[in-house]
C-alpha cells in the first residue's frame, strides 16, 4: 500500500441533518415498527428479543436447579424437567446464543465498516421476523402443553413417531428448520455486506477483528446450517409422513441422523464462540490502549477454526461403537483445533502485555472470559481425548464443559459487549459500579455452578436425569450448583437493571466514550439512521486512532462515486465497492420501510404451523401468501438492483 | 484444575472437597477404579490433570501479570516485552503441539489397550429397554435376568449391546467407559472386573421419561461364587413356590395380567415385554434400582407402579389385597 | 502512532466491473443450496453402504431410456441462457426474450419428465430407505427446476415490459446464476442416482 503525502482532503459541504434525518426516519408507531429496514433498529431488536429468550431460559435452569438441589426432591416430575432442560438447551442455542450475535453483527457490521445499511435491507427485516416467529412458534408449544422433550439434540429414534407420538417434538424439530433460515438469510446478507460495501479503503486486512468472526461466522452458518435443517427436516418427514430415514427396520439408519446434527453441531458451537472472541479482540485492545497482536495470525486462526471445525463432529459420538480407528482420527482432529485458540489466546495476552489495561467492566469481562475460557477449553482437550471420552460423555463433566465454553466464553464476552456497545446504541452509559459489582456476582457464581460439575462427572453422574438418589453422594455439590446457580442468576439481574436503569439515567455517552479504535466510535450516540453522511475514508486498521482528524470522502462526478459523501446520503444511497481493493463500483439503493418481509414471514410461519397441525390449507395459504408477497417484492424492487 | 483465583473461590472450592468427603454415601466413581479399563482411563485423566493444571496456572499467571504490569504508568517496561510473535509462537503453537502430541500418544496407545477380544471371554447378551436392562447369558441358554448382572472377577468379559427401542448408553464409571445401544447395530464392550464387589451403572443416553431410574449394577463375585450362581439358574432350581401362599401367587401371577408382560421359567408366563423375574427374589433391587427390593416395596410397586417410578410402562393393576400379597410372596421367592 | 494516510485515488471510481450485489447474494445462497444437495447425496451413499442391497427391497434400478436424453435437454438448456446473457450485455432485448423462452421450454420438459417418471415408479417414498432418499433428492431439485421456470417468467414478462435495457438486467442476471446452478445440480445428481446403481 503506497503510503504517498496526500493533502487532507476538503470538508464535506454542510448538510442539512434534520432534513436528512427527515429523509431516514421511519414512519412513526406500529407502522414504522413492522416495516422498518434500518440495521440498528433490527439490530437493537434481535438483542432485545434474544436477551429475553435468555432470561426465560435462564428462569427454567433455576427451576431445574432447584429440583436438583436435593436428591429426591419432587418439585418437577420427570416429564416437566424433560421439557424444561430440552427448551433451556434449544432455547439458548437458537433462539439466544446465535441470534444475539446475529444481532450484534447487525446493529456493528454497517457501522465498523463504514457503510449506511446491509446489502438487503428488506431480508435482514425478513430474517428477524423469521427468527421471532420461530421462536414464539417454538413457545407456543407452553400454551398447547405440548413441549418440546427431547433434549437438544433429539435423537431418534427417541424422537420418531413411534416413541413420541405428540406434538412435542414437531415443536421442536419444525421450528429448528424455521430459525435455520433466519441464520441463513442472516448470513447471506452479512458476507455480501462484507466484501461488497466497505467504504473506500477497509481493505480486508484492515477490517474489525470482530467482522472477520461475522464472516467466519456466516460462512460456516452458510455451510453447516443445511446439515441441521436437514436432520431435523427428514426426522419431520418421518414423522409427518412415513418416510423411513432414519428407521433401521426398513434400511434406514439411526446414526445418519446423528451424523447430519453433529456435522451441523459442532461447527455451530464455534458459530457461537467465534464472533464471541471477535467481541473480545475488540474489547481487550481498546482497554490495553495499543493495537491487537498479531491482527493476521488472529485473523488466520478464526479462519482455520472455521474450516478445522467441519472435520470434528464424530467426537459427539465416541460411545455410538464407531470403529476405533476412525474415532481416533477425530479425536486427533478435535486436538488440533486447540492450536488456532491458542494462537488466539497468546495474541490477546501479548496485547495486556505491552499495553496499559484499564480494568473497566467490559474489560472485566474480557478478563473473566480469559479465566473461565482457559478451563472450558482445557477441558475440552480432555474430552477429545477418546478413551476418557468414553468414560465422561453423556456425564455432568460434558456439561460442565460446555457450560464454560457456552455460558463462559460466549456469554461473558457477550456481558462485556452490552457494556462497550450499549452506549453507542442509547447513547447512554451503563453504570460502572453495578457493572463490576455485576461482573464479580457473575464471575463468583459462575464458578461456584460449573466447576462442581466437573467432579459430579467424575462421581458417575449421568446429565440428563431428573433427580438421583440419596445414597449416591451427590447431594452435597448439587446443592453447590444449585446456590451457585441463583447467585450467577442475580448477577446477570444486576446489569438486566443496569442496562434498563440507564436509558433512563444513564450519563450521556458521546460519540467515543472509550477511546475506541473503529469507525463506529466516528458517529454520533445513537447513530443516525443513515450512519454516515459522508462515507469515512480509511487507511488503516485503526483508524480513530491513526487518522485524526477522520477523513470523510466527497461525491466524485462519475456515477459509481455520487454515493460517497453527502449527496449519497440525501439519494439514500450507499456506496458498493470493490470487494478486494475497495474502490467504488456504484450506489447500492437503501430501501423504505415495507411490509413484504414480514408478510413473507407470516406465510412461512402459517406453513410451519399448518405441517405441525396437519392441516394442508393454512399451509397452502401460508405458501401462496408467501409467494404473492415474494413476487410483488421481485417485482418492485428492479430499481435499487445495481 | 485448582486454579489461581481471588481467595474466595479457593475457599468455595475448598469447601466443595469438604462436602464431598462429608457426604455420606457411596458414589460409583471413575476414579474410584476396579476393573481393567477404567483403571487405565484414570490414569490417563491423572496424566491430563497434572498436564492441564500447570497449563492452567502458567497461563492465568501470564493473563494476571500482564494485566498488573502496565498499570501505574511503568511505559519503559513495555519497550522490553519481547515482540508479539515470540508469544504467540511459543504459547499458542509451540507448547500445545508438544503438549497435543503427547495426548495423541495416549489417545492412541490407549485405545489400541482396550476393547479388544480376549481368549476365555464370558459373553453377555445386554438389551436396552424403556427403562430397564434385559441381561441374557448366550452360553448358558435359559438364563434371563433384569437390571442385576453377575460376572466373575478377574475374568474379560464381552458384553453385546444391542436394542430394539430407542438408544441407550452402557455405564458402570468403575469398570468401564460407555458404549450405547443403538436399534440396528450390535457394539461391544469388553471389561474385566479386577475385583469382586457392587459396581453401579446408569443409563447415560437421554431415552425418555424414565432415563433417570434406568440404573443397574453389575455384581463381580470371585469365580467360584459366580459358577454356582449361573448354575443355580442353568438349572432352574428355586422355581417352585415353598409355600401355598406362595403357590396361590403363582396361580394369580399365571392367571392375570402379568403373564402377559412377564415371564417366569417353567411357568405359562413366558412373555418379556417387561423384565423376566424369575429370579426376582434374589435381585437387590426393584425398577432398576429405582427402590429396594422389600416385600413392602414389592407390594406398592405391584399395585402402582407409577407411584414408584412415574411414567413407567407398567401399568397399575386391581388385585385383591389378598392376592398381591400372594404375588409378593411368590415373587420374593424366586431365588 | 503515526498518522495514517488515505491511498491516494482510493475513491475513484474501479476498473473493472462487478455483478450486482443481488448476484453476489445468489452465489452465496447457491452455496449453501448446494450443500444441502452434497449433504443429501452424502447421506444416499451412507444409507447405501449400510444396506446389504441397493436399491432395497428388490427395487429396480432406475431406467435410463428417457432419463439420459432429459438429462441432457436440461444441462443443454444452459446454453440459450448464455445466448441471451450475451444478448443482454449488448442491449439486445430480443435476443434476451428468445434464449429465455428456449431455456423455459427446455426445462418445463424435463420438469414433466420428472414427473413422469414419479408416476412411472413401482415404489413409493414410504416404502423404504431407498425410496425415501430417491423421492427426496428427485423431487427437491424437481423444485429447484419449478422454482426457476417460475423466475424464468417473471424475466420474461419484465423483458417484455420493457425494463431492461443493456445497463439494466440485475434480475435477470440473478435468474441466469440460478437456472445454471439448478443444471449443476443434475450433474450431480444424475450420475450418483441413476448411473451409480448400475455399476456393482
Ligand atoms: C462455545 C462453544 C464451545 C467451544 C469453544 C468448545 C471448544 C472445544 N470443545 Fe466442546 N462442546 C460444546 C461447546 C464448545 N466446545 C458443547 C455445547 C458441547 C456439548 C454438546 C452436547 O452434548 O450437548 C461440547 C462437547 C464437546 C465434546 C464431546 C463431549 C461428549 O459429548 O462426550 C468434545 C470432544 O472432543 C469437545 C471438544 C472441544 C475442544 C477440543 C474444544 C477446543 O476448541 C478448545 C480449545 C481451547 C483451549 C484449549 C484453551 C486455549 C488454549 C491455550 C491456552 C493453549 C494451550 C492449551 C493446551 C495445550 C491444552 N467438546
Ligand atoms: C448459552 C448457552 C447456555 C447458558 C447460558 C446456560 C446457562 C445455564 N445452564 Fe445450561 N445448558 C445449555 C446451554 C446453556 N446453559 C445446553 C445447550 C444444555 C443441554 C440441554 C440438553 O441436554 O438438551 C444445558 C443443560 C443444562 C443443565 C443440564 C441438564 C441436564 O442434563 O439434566 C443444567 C443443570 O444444571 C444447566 C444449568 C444452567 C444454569 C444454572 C445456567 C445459568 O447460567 C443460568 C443463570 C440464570 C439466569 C441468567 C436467569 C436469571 C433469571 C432472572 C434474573 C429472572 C428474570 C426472569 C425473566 C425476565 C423471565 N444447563
Ligand atoms: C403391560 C406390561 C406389564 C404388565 C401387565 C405387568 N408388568 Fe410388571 N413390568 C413391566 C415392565 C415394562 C417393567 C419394567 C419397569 C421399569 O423398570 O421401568 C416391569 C417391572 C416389574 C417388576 C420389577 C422387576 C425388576 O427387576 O425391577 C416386577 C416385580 C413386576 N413388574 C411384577 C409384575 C406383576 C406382579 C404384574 C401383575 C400384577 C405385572 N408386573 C404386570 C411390564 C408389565
Ligand atoms: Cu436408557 Cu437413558
Ligand atoms: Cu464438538
Amino acid at each position: 500500500m503506497a503510503v504517498t503525502e496526500h493533502p487532507p482532503p476538503p470538508p464535506s459541504p454542510p448538510v442539512d441533518e434534520p432534513e436528512l434525518l427527515e429523509l431516514w426516519e421511519d414512519a412513526p408507531g406500529i407502522p414504522g415498527f413492522l416495516s422498518t429496514v434500518d440495521h440498528k433498529r433490527i439490530g437493537m431488536r434481535y438483542i432485545y428479543t434474544c436477551f429475553f429468550f435468555f432470561f426465560v431460559a435462564g428462569a427454567m435452569a433455576l427451576v431445574m436447579r432447584g429440583q436438583l438441589a436435593k436428591p429426591n426432591a419432587d418439585l418437577l416430575g420427570p416429564q416437566l424437567y424433560n421439557e424444561l432442560f430440552t427448551m433451556h438447551g434449544v432455547t439458548m442455542i437458537f433462539l439466544f446464543n446465535t441470534p444475539v450475535l446475529a444481532g450484534f453483527g447487525n446493529y456493528l457490521i454497517p457501522l465498523q465498516i463504514g457503510t449506511r445499511d446491509m446489502a438487503f435491507p428488506r431480508m435482514n427485516a425478513f430474517s428477524y421476523w423469521v427468527f421471532l416467529l420461530g421462536g414464539i412458534f417454538m413457545y407456543s408449544s407452553f400454551f398447547v402443553g405440548k413441549i418440546p422433550d427431547g433434549g437438544w439434540f433429539g435423537y431418534t429414534p427417541l424422537v420418531s413417531r413411534t416413541f413420541s407420538p405428540g406434538l412435542n417434538i414437531d415443536f421442536w424439530g419444525l421450528g429448528i428448520v424455521f430459525t435455520g433460515l433466519s441464520t441463513t438469510v442472516g448470513s447471506i446478507n452479512f458476507i455480501v455486506t462484507i466484501f461488497k460495501l466497505r467504504a473506500p479503503g477497509m481493505t480486508l486486512n484492515r477490517m474489525p477483528i470482530f467482522v472477520w468472526s461475522m464472516l467466519v461466522f456466516s460462512f460456516m452458518a452458510i455451510f453447516a446450517v443445511p446439515a441441521v435443517t436437514l436432520a431435523t427436516g427428514l426426522n419431520e418427514l418421518d414423522r409427518l409422513f412415513g418416510t423411513s430415514f432414519f428407521n433401521p427396520a426398513l434400511g434406514g439408519s439411526v446414526l445418519l441422523y446423528q451424523h447430519l446434527f453433529w456435522f451441523w453441531g459442532h461447527p455451530e458451537v464455534y458459530i457461537l464462540f467465534v464472533p464471541a472472541t471477535g467481541m473480545i479482540s475488540q474489547i481487550i485492545p481498546t482497554f490495553s490502549g495499543r493495537p491487537l497482536s498479531g491482527y493476521l495470525w488472529v485473523a488466520g486462526a478464526l479462519v482455520t477454526v472455521g474450516f478445522i471445525s467441519f472435520g470434528v463432529w464424530v467426537h459427539h459420538m465416541f460411545a455410538t461403537g464407531l470403529p476405533p480407528v476412525a474415532m481416533a482420527f477425530f479425536s486427533g482432529a478435535s486436538l488440533i483445533i486447540t492450536i488456532p485458540s491458542g494462537v488466539q489466546f497468546f495474541a490477546w495476552i501479548a496485547t495486556m502485555w505491552k499495553g496499559r489495561v484499564r480494568l473497566t467492566t467490559p474489560m472485566l469481562f474480557g478478563v473473566g472470559f480469559l479465566l473461565i475460557f482457559l478451563l472450558g477449553g482445557i477441558t475440552g482437550v480432555m474430552v477429545a481425548v477418546l478413551p476418557f471420552d468414553w468414560q465422561v460423555t453423556d456425564s455432568y463433566f460434558v456439561v460442565a464443559h460446555f457450560h464454560y465454553v457456552l455460558n463462559g466464553a460466549v456469554v461473558f464476552p457477550i456481558f462485556g459487549a452490552i457494556y462497550y456497545w450499549m452506549p453507542k446504541m442509547t447513547g447512554r452509559m451503563l453504570s460502572e459500579k453495578l457493572g463490576k459489582l455485576s461482573f464479580w456476582v457473575m464471575f463468583v457464581g459462575f464458578n461456584v455452578t460449573f466447576f462442581p460439575m466437573h467432579i459430579l462427572g467424575f462421581l458417575g453422574m449421568p446429565r440428563r436425569i431428573y433427580t438421583y438418589d440419596n445414597g449416591l453422594g451427590w447431594g452435597g455439590l448439587n446443592a453447590m450448583v444449585s446456590i451457585g446457580s441463583a447467585i450467577f442468576g442475580l448477577g446477570t439481574a444486576i446489569t438486566l437493571f443496569n442496562w434498563l436503569w440507564s436509558r433512563w439515567r444513564g450519563v450521556p455517552a458521546g460519540d467515543d466514550p472509550w477511546d475506541g479504535d473503529s469507525l463506529e466510535w466516528s458517529t454520533t450516540s445513537p447513530p443516525p439512521h443513515y450512519n454516515f453522511a459522508s462515507i469515512p475514508l480509511v487507511a488503516s486498521r485503526h483508524p480513530l486512532w491513526d487518522q485524526r482528524p477522520l477523513p470523510f470522502a466527497e461525491s466524485g462526478p462519475e456515477e459509481d462515486t455520487s454515493g460517497l459523501g453527502s449527496e449519497g446520503a440525501v439519494a439514500r444511497e450507499t456506496p458498493v465497492t470493490s470487494g478486494i481493493d475497495t474502490r467504488p463500483e456504484g450506489n447500492l439503493e437503501i430501501p423504505h420501510e415495507t411490509y413484504l418481509p414480514f408478510v413473507v414471514a407470516l406465510g412461512l410461519a402459517a406453513l410451519f404451523v399448518g405441517l405441525l397441525i396437519k392441516a394442508a390449507v393454512v399451509g397452502v395459504v401460508g405458501v401462496g401468501l408467501a409467494v404473492v408477497a415474494v413476487l410483488w417484492w421481485s417485482w418492485r424492487t428492479e430499481e435499487d438492483l445495481t | 484444575m485448582r486454579r489461581v483465583r481471588p481467595a474466595a473461590l479457593a475457599a468455595v472450592v475448598a469447601a466443595s472437597s469438604i462436602t464431598l468427603v462429608s457426604c455420606r454415601g457411596h458414589s460409583p466413581s471413575m476414579l474410584d477404579a476396579h476393573g481393567t479399563e477404567s483403571q487405565r482411563v484414570s490414569g490417563v485423566w491423572w496424566l491430563m490433570f497434572s498436564l492441564a493444571a500447570v497449563v492452567y496456572v502458567v497461563v492465568a499467571a501470564f493473563i494476571v501479570i500482564a494485566i498488573v504490569r502496565g498499570r501505574g504508568g511503568k511505559r519503559e517496561k513495555a519497550q522490553k516485552a519481547p515482540k508479539d510473535d515470540t508469544f504467540i509462537w511459543l504459547g499458542g503453537i509451540v507448547a500445545p503441539v508438544i503438549i497435543l502430541a503427547v495426548l495423541a500418544v495416549v489417545t492412541v496407545n490407549t485405545t489400541e489397550a482396550l476393547r479388544n477380544p480376549e481368549a476365555g471371554e464370558l459373553r453377555i447378551a445386554v438389551v436396552g429397554k424403556r427403562w430397564w436392562w434385559d441381561v441374557t447369558y448366550p452360553d448358558s441358554p435359559g438364563v434371563r435376568t433384569a437390571n442385576e448382572i453377575h460376572i466373575p472377577v478377574d475374568r474379560p468379559v464381552d458384553i453385546e449391546l444391542t436394542s430394539d427401542n430407542v438408544i441407550h448408553s452402557f455405564w458402570v464409571p468403575e469398570l468401564a467407559g460407555k458404549v450405547d445401544t443403538i436399534p440396528g447395530q450390535t457394539n461391544h464392550l469388553r471389561l474385566t472386573a479386577t475385583a469382586p464387589g457392587t459396581y453401579r451403572g446408569e443409563c447415560a443416553e437421554f431415552c425418555g421419561i424414565q432415563h433417570a431410574h434406568m440404573s443397574f449394577q453389575i455384581i463381580a463375585d470371585p469365580p467360584a461364587d459366580f459358577d454356582r450362581w449361573l448354575a443355580r439358574r442353568t438349572t432352574g432350581a428355586g422355581l417352585t413356590p415353598t409355600s401355598d401362599q406362595a403357590a396361590r401367587g403363582e396361580l394369580v401371577f399365571t392367571r392375570e395380567a402379568c403373564a402377559g408382560c412377564h415371564a417366569v421359567r417353567g411357568t405359562q408366563a413366558v412373555a418379556q415385554i417387561g423384565p423376566d423375574l424369575s429370579d426376582f427374589g434374589g435381585r437387590q433391587w426393584i425398577g432398576s434400582l429405582t427402590v429396594p427390593n422389600t416385600p413392602a416395596n414389592l407390594e406398592q410397586w405391584i399395585v402402582d407402579p407409577q407411584s414408584v417410578k412415574p411414567g413407567t410402562l407398567m401399568p397399575p393393576t386391581a388385585l385383591s389385597a389378598e392376592d398381591i400379597a400372594a404375588v409378593t410372596a411368590y415373587l420374593e421367592g424366586l431365588k | 502512532m503515526t498518522a495514517a494516510v488515505v491511498t491516494p485515488g482510493i475513491t475513484r471510481p474501479a476498473t473493472r466491473r462487478s455483478y450486482p450485489t443481488a448476484w453476489w447474494g445468489m452465489a452465496v445462497l447457491i452455496m449453501t443450496e448446494a450443500m444441502v444437495f452434497v449433504i443429501l447425496l452424502a447421506a444416499y451413499f451412507f444409507l447405501r453402504a449400510a444396506s446389504k442391497e441397493w436399491p432395497l427391497a428388490g427395487i429396480e434400478v432406475p431406467k435410463l431410456e428417457l432419463a439420459v436424453p432429459f438429462s441432457f435437454v436440461l444441462w443443454g438448456s444452459s446454453l440459450p441462457i448464455f445466448w441471451a446473457e450475451a444478448g443482454i450485455r449488448n442491449g439486445n432485448v430480443a435476443r434476451l426474450k428468445a434464449g429465455v423462452l428456449i431455456s423455459f421450454v427446455m426445462g418445463a420438459s424435463f420438469l414433466a419428465y420428472t414427473l413422469y417418471d414419479f408416476n412411472d415408479l413401482h415404489f413409493g417414498w414410504r416404502d423404504n430407505a431407498y425410496g425415501s432418499i430417491y423421492y427426496t433428492i428427485v423431487g427437491l431439485h424437481a423444485l429447484h427446476v419449478f422454482i426457476g421456470l417460475g423466475m424464468n417468467v417473471v424475466i420474461q414478462l419484465k423483458a417484455w415490459l420493457g425494463r431492461y435495457d443493456h445497463g439494466r438486467y440485475a434480475s435477470a442476471e440473478v435468474f441466469f446464476l440460478y437456472w445454471h446452478f439448478v443444471d449443476a445440480v443434475w450433474l450431480a445428481v444424475f450420475p450418483a442416482l441413476f448411473l451409480s446403481p448400475h455399476i456393482r
